[in-house]
Formats: structure tokens, C-alpha cells, sequence
């Protein structure tokens, strides 16, 4: 006697996978990342690579950044000034992106708009953010001419695309009840918006402008390297790719790394207050 | 809320716009950015961008050159995205509270996370470039480096939410401690951290473009050679490459999202 | 002959208060026996630690004439093959299937690697259907335990135990977050597991009348110390109200 619940495969034992779609899905996905991860290894240009030297090179270099970081191009006010200017480089493209994004957001979000201006809004979205910002970057550095205006253009887009995201999220979340009661009243657009939508989220999109900041001070230093605008980041450029200076390179990386860490405790600290029931 | 709340919230409001518009100021000050001047040269920049950005045929006949390096590219971020996940996962099971061997290797994982993570891509590829040299590697190296650290932050931030208590059964049947991650932490926590490894990927291709101009690798090089010989027809095909490929891959991770979550 | 003896037993995660207090008693192998006693007596402490989930401080676990506090991590991991555990919210992994969950009870028995690969015999999958067929959940096999309704995933959980061919199972709030139907149908279960299997039962229980229908014996915990210890006969409005307090009382036999 068989029961017949038992499922069995083709070999006669028993079968204990349940083998639904969602399992069949994460196994494939998985199988595919592994087989391109070893495909890749064999596309790879090695070009005067030799992994032996190169390592021990590499352990080398980063024992004379950290443990001998020392500034020989410049001086202590002038770094303390081009972290200023990467910070302000930072700051400008996310508090123009929050302002933007602000309103773009209000026709993103399905609740405060209708359909067709929301769709329109998320597809655009989502095309700039397809774009490297260092292309943003470089593309406005010969359409508008080299400067912080470049940057902060460039820098800009990403940050409108990722807040967007983050504050239609957020206003979509408000409770329907405070729409009806402010409908009830007779309020316009603006007014519910005002004082129906803003109060209830506004800590919450200032939480996210934070976190934005945080990723643009990085993003800040990657465009001061890689498209010559200026700050600290292109100061680390200098420092390894002209001079060779390796205890200059530390100094510098210090330098972002110690800011980076005071970001990041605040973030840290307005997440725990502000996303308790998200992670990400 | 009374009077003297409301008045004391106002207050604040103000001062909190203040700040804002001080540090605004400051910072146009020292980057010597003109917001005037940057937003008139938005309509400008997009002319540009229209009569300029255009695809014709003759930058047509580079695409499959173009093609290739961007396939490089892709691999190239797969590549260091799965590692580091491998990586990583280690880390996050020393990481995480609900797996941790013990304090020492956990405070370790999280230094390790931190570390990598806070230095920019950038620095990394500069620092690798300097004795790996330009080819895929050091690309792939900064990459790496970089996605440890993010995934072993997240990876962490899952294991600790996933449910002590099967962790806990499993214990108490007698399980050791691998048979207890694979069995009970890593199936509950695997779509989440699939789905992180997918939002890598697509980030790091975008990165790669970005490393690829510093280490002169892949699509990065190709867009830095044209973008410097000013072929802009060129940049333009480069450009839209990239937007296709990074909305494809984004498509198809929003695909395996929606399944698996 | 008893299977498992507790003598002055104590446990303290700070050094000024003790959860457990020389806490003595022994138990018979096949026996049925239920801890009572009111939120935050130790009750669960307690019973964590028979197999050492909860390293305890003062006093020695005999168990099927093992020294418990004394093991190695490997012994340890043996003596714990041989003490199921059924828990509150079931502690299952819910995104695997309720055979494979079964299964999991066979870890303590395998290599590590066996483990990770889920090499498990034919005959313990046929065990495994077998004893979710005695449990009425056999259809279920093949589900997602996140599927199944609460009564449903503790018989998985009770299989679990099951599997591990255990000669005690340690019962933690088995029914506090089920209702009154699926209850039963787990205490019935548990019950049977004891007179027609012959494994013993330690069972963590808040309800004094579910504990006074299906035990052997009764040990009332306060405060960390036994209270009382008997048949259920023997437990008197008296001495319950000792084991929850008098002011309580009324909440309790409601």
C-alpha cells in the first residue's frame, strides 16, 4: 500500500521540495549569477596583470597610506577648504534635488495626481536615473562649461530621481482619512497639501534629504576625481594619479573616511528614530 | 496644541529655514556656484544636448565595439557583485546578533563593513590602479571592495530580522551551527538579500561606468576616449547603451522582486 | 528508575536576583508532567534548562544517567537528539515545507555536510510521512509552513520532535497562542505521545484546568521555587492559590 501523498521522483525516492515558483526562481537566479560570474572571469582583459607583485604591492601601498598618511602638495587649510568645497558641492545638489524633487514627487505620488501625470513622472525618473551621474556630470561640463555648475547640475538628476522615489513613497503612505476630512471642508489641492500632506510626513522627507546627503558626499569625491570638478576628490586624483604620492592619498582618504563616519553616525541615528519598521 | 506650542514650533521652523538658507549661501560661497547662472545654463544645456547628442549613422557602424566593452562592463559588475555576496554573507553571519560565533569577529565583520564601504569607490580604484594596473581586475577589485561593504551592512540588517526562534529549534534538536544556517537562517533571509545583490548589480553598473574612466576599462574608457576626441555622436550612442542596458537589467530584477518578496 | 532528576537547581543572570532557587524533583520515564505557575516564575528558564539552552548556574541535571551540566559541546549536541522541543509560536522556518521543517529534527543525528545538503535516508522521509499522518497534517506535506493555521503548524512542530526518536519532549506554552479547538487536539496528541509512545512530557502550561486533565503530575512554580508538587487531585483551590497568588486567582479559574 502506497499513500498517495507521498510525491516521488523519477529514481523512486521521495521528493521533499515543494518546487514552486517562488523556489524555482531564487534557485535560477542564483544559478545564472554564478554561471556569468565564471564567464566573466574568463572574458577578463589580464592586461599586464600579475597577481603575485600586484597584491603585495597593493599591501604595501596601504600600509604606507594608513600607517604613514602625510600632506607634501598642499597644507592643512587648503584640505580643510577642499572638504569644504566637496561638502558644499554635496549640499547644494541635494537641497536644489529636494526642492525639485519635492515637486515632482506631489504629481508622482498616485494619490495626490492622477495616473497619466504619475506614470509620466516615474518613466522619466527612471530614465535619468539609467544615466551615470558622471556622465550627467561631463555631458553638462561641455554643455554648460567646467565648473561647480556642472557638478551640481549633473549631481542634481540623482538626486531628484532617488528622492523622488523616497517622498512619493512617503506621501502615498498618508492616511485617506485626513484627504476626506480636508476634502469635506472644502480645502483645495494646496491646501490639503499643505496642511493635510506636509506636516504628517515632513519629518520623514528631511530623514531622507539626510540620507541623500550622506550619498552625495561621496558622489561628490567620485566627481572631483573622475570629471575635474573640483574639492577633495580631486585632490585624491592628483595625489595618485599625477604625483604618486601614496601618504598624500592617505591623508585624503582619512580625511573623507573621518567625515563619511560623522554622516553616517547621523543617518544611523535619524533612521533609528524616523524608519524603526524599515531597514533599508 | 496651544498657543505657546504653536508659537514655539513656528520658531523653530523659522530658525531650521535659516540654517538652511546660511548653509546654502556658504556653500554656494566656496563651491562659487551661481544659482542663477546654473539653473539659465539648464536651457542652454539641453539645446546643446539635442543639437549635439545625436545618434547618426556613422557612429552606428562602433556600436558593436561598443557593444563589446559594454558587455564587459556587465560582466564585470555581476562578477564583483556575486563575489562580494559571497563575502559578505560570511560577514553578515559573524555580523549579525542571531548568528554571531562570537563579540570579537562580529565588532570585526562590522569594522570591515564600515571601512569599505565609507571610502569611495573612487579611492579604491585609484589606490588599486596604482599596482594592479589598467585591466579588468582592478575595476573588478574596486568594485568589490566597495559592494562588501554595502552587502554585509544589509546582509546584516536581514539575519538579525529573521526569526530567532527557528534558530532557537533548530538548537535544540541537536543542529550545529553550519546545518543551523543553512536550514534556518539562510531560507528565510535569501530573497532579501537576492533582492539587495539584484539593486547591486544595477548600481554597480553604473559605478563601472565611473571606474572605467579612471582605470581605463570597459564602457567607461570607450565614453572618456570619445568624450575626450569630442565625437560626441559617439558619447550619445555610448550614453543611451547604458540607459538600455541599465533598464533592462532593472526590469528583470523588478521581475525577480515580485516573485520572490 | 527515573529518567530525568533535578537537584538544587539555580539560575541567576545578575547576581542579585535569581530566576530559579533549589529547585528539586524527578521525573519517570513515560510520565506526563505539567509546570503551572504564573508569568515570570521561571517557568520557561526552567525548562530550558534540561538540554542546556539555558546555561544554569548552581545545582546538577541528571538526565538518562548523563550529568547534563558536565558535557562537552559535542556530547551536548547528543544529549539534546535525545530531547525534543515544542515551542510557543512553533519555531518553524516558514518558508520551507512542512516535510522538510519535519526533517530538521534529524540534524542532531548527521555530519554537518549531510545536513547542509539535506541528505535525509528514505526511511527517515517515510518516518516523517508517517508520523504527519498520525498528526492528521499528511496533505499538507508538500506546503509552505507559512500557509498552515496555527494548530496546524505546531503538529508540525510536535513532528519535528517526534523525529529526533526522543525519550523526553519539552513542551513550551505548547497552547498559549492557539485557540480552544486546536487546544485540544494538540493536548490529545501530546497525551498520546506519552502513554502509547512511552516518551515523557514536561509541559510549560498557564491554564491550571488543561494541566489538571492531562497530567500524571503537576509542579507549581513561584517566584522561581516549587510550590507545590503532586497529582492533580491532590492540587486544591488552596494550593493554587499559593502557585498564582490569591488576588490572581479569580483572573485565572474565570
Amino acid at each position: 500500500m502506497e499513500a498517495t501523498y507521498i510525491r516521488r521522483k523519477n529514481d523512486g525516492r521521495i521528493n521533499i521540495r515543494s518546487g514552486n515558483k517562488v523556489d524555482q526562481v531564487v534557485r535560477w537566479t542564483l544559478i545564472l549569477l554564478t554561471i556569468l560570474t565564471i564567464v566573466a572571469f574568463i572574458f577578463f582583459n589580464y592586461a599586464g596583470l600579475d597577481l603575485g607583485s600586484a597584491i603585495t604591492e597593493t599591501a604595501n601601498n596601504l600600509k604606507v597610506m594608513f600607517l604613514e598618511p602625510a600632506l607634501s602638495h598642499f597644507n592643512w587649510g587648503e584640505a580643510t577648504y577642499q572638504v569644504g568645497v566637496t561638502l558644499g558641492l554635496a549640499f547644494l545638489a541635494t537641497i536644489i534635488g529636494a526642492i525639485i524633487a519635492f515637486f515632482l514627487s506631489l504629481m508622482a505620488a498616485t494619490n495626490l495626481s492622477n495616473v497619466w501625470v504619475s506614470r509620466i513622472v516615474r518613466v522619466f525618473v527612471a530614465i535619468i536615473r539609467a544615466v551615470p551621474t558622471v556622465l550627467w556630470v561631463l555631458i553638462f561640463a561641455i554643455a554648460a562649461g567646467l565648473g561647480s555648475e556642472a557638478a551640481i547640475l549633473g549631481m542634481l538628476f540623482h538626486s531628484i530621481a532617488y528622492l523622488v522615489k523616497a517622498f512619493s513613497e512617503a506621501f502615498e503612505e498618508v492616511d485617506k482619512g485626513i484627504f476626506e476630512a480636508l476634502q469635506a471642508t472644502g480645502a483645495n489641492w494646496w491646501h490639503i497639501v499643505k496642511s493635510g500632506v506636509l506636516p504628517s510626513t515632513f519629518t520623514y522627507l528631511l530623514s531622507w534629504v539626510f540620507l541623500r546627503f550622506e550619498i552625495n558626499f561621496g558622489v561628490a569625491v567620485a566627481m572631483g576625481a573622475a570629471a575635474g570638478a573640483g574639492g577633495i576628490g580631486f585632490d585624491l586624483f592628483m595625489a595618485s594619479s599625477f604625483y604618486f604620492d601614496l601618504r598624500e592619498v592617505g591623508f585624503i582618504t582619512y580625511a573623507i573616511l573621518i567625515i563619511a563616519f560623522i554622516l553616517e553616525g547621523f543617518s544611523t541615528r535619524l533612521k533609528s528614530r524616523y524608519f524603526p519598521a524599515t531597514s533599508d | 496644541m496651544n498657543e505657546k506650542t504653536m508659537r514655539k514650533s513656528r520658531w523653530q521652523t523659522v530658525i531650521f529655514l535659516l540654517i538652511i538658507i546660511v548653509l546654502t549661501y556658504l556653500s554656494s560661497a566656496i563651491t562659487q556656484f551661481n544659482f542663477i547662472d546654473g539653473m539659465a545654463t539648464i536651457p542652454e544645456a539641453v539645446g546643446w544636448i539635442f543639437s549635439n547628442l545625436m545618434i547618426t549613422q556613422e557612429s552606428l557602424g562602433k556600436l558593436p565595439k561598443i557593444l563589446e566593452k559594454l558587455n564587459e562592463t556587465i560582466l564585470m559588475s555581476i562578477a564583483a557583485t556575486t563575489l562580494a555576496a559571497v563575502v559578505s554573507l560570511f560577514l553578515g553571519l559573524f555580523g549579525s546578533k542571531t548568528t554571531k560565533i562570537n563579540n570579537f569577529l562580529s565588532v570585526f565583520a562590522r569594522f570591515i563593513a564600515s571601512v569599505s564601504r565609507n571610502i569611495p569607490v573612487v579611492a579604491w580604484s585609484l589606490i588599486l590602479l596604482l599596482s594592479f594596473g589598467q585591466n579588468s581586475v582592478t575595476g573588478f577589485l574596486a568594485l568589490f571592495v566597495g559592494t562588501v561593504g554595502f552587502l554585509t551592512r544589509a546582509f546584516i540588517e536581514s539575519i538579525d530580522e529573521a526569526s530567532q526562534s527557528a534558530v532557537e529549534a533548530l538548537k535544540a534538536t541537536g543542529a550545529t551551527y553550519f546545518q543551523i544556517v543553512s536550514k534556518a537562517v539562510i531560507p528565510q533571509c535569501l530573497p532579501q538579500m537576492i533582492s539587495w545583490i539584484l539593486f547591486m548589480i544595477e548600481t554597480n553598473i553604473r559605478n563601472a561606468t565611473l571606474v572605467g574612466i579612471l582605470t581605463a576599462t570597459g564602457i567607461g574608457y570607450t565614453f572618456d576616449v570619445y568624450y575626450k576626441t569630442l565625437n560626441y555622436n559617439a558619447v550619445a550612442l555610448v550614453t543611451f547603451c547604458i540607459v538600455i542596458a541599465v533598464l533592462i537589467v532593472d526590469f528583470i530584477s523588478n521581475y525577480i522582486r515580485r516573485v520572490i518578496l | 528508575m527515573s529518567l530525568l532528576k533535578v537537584e538544587g537547581l539555580g539560575k541567576s543572570y545578575t547576581s542579585d536576583i535569581k530566576i530559579l532557587k533549589n529547585i528539586n524533583f524527578e521525573i519517570k520515564a513515560g510520565e506526563f508532567v505539567s509546570i503551572i505557575g504564573p508569568s515570570g516564575a521561571g517557568k520557561s528558564t526552567m525548562l530550558r534548562c534540561m538540554n542546556r539552552m539555558v546555561e544554569f548556574n548552581e545545582g546538577k541535571i541528571i538526565f538518562n544517567n548523563n550529568d547534563v551540566g558536565s558535557l562537552n559541546k559535542k556530547e551536548l549536541r547528543k544529549l539534546r537528539t535525545s530531547i525534543g522541543m515544542v515551542f510557543q509560536h512553533y519555531n518553524l522556518v516558514p518558508r520551507l515545507t512542512v516535510i522538510e521543517n519535519v526533517l530538521h529534527g534529524r540534524f542532531g543525528y548527521k555530519t554537518t555536510m549531510q545536513g547542509i545538503l539535506g541528505r535525509y535516508t528514505e526511511e527517515e522521509k517515510e518516518r516523517a510521512f508517517y508520523l504527519l499522518e498520525k498528526l492528521g497534517i499528511h496533505e499538507h506535506a508538500y506546503k509552505r509552513c507559512d500557509q498552515l493555521s496555527g494548530g496546524q503548524q505546531q503538529r508540525v512542530g510536535i513532528c519535528r520532535a517526534l523525529i529526533q526518536e526522543p525519550k523526553l519532549v519539552l513542551c513550551d506554552e505548547p497552547i498559549a497562542s492557539l485557540d480552544p479547538s486546536s487546544s485540544k487536539i494538540i493536548m490529545d496528541h501530546l497525551k498520546s505521545i506519552s502513554t502509547e509512545m512511552g516518551i515523557t512530557c514536561l509541559v510549560n502550561l498557564h491554564q491550571v484546568e488543561v494541566a489538571q486533565n492531562y497530567s500524571d503530575r503537576i509542579i507549581g512554580l513561584n517566584k522561581g521555587e516549587i510550590v507545590f508538587s503532586g497529582t492533580s487531585s491532590e492540587l486544591s483551590e488552596e494550593q493554587i492559590n499559593k502557585i498564582y497568588g490569591t488576588e490572581t486567582k479569580d483572573l485565572i479559574m474565570a
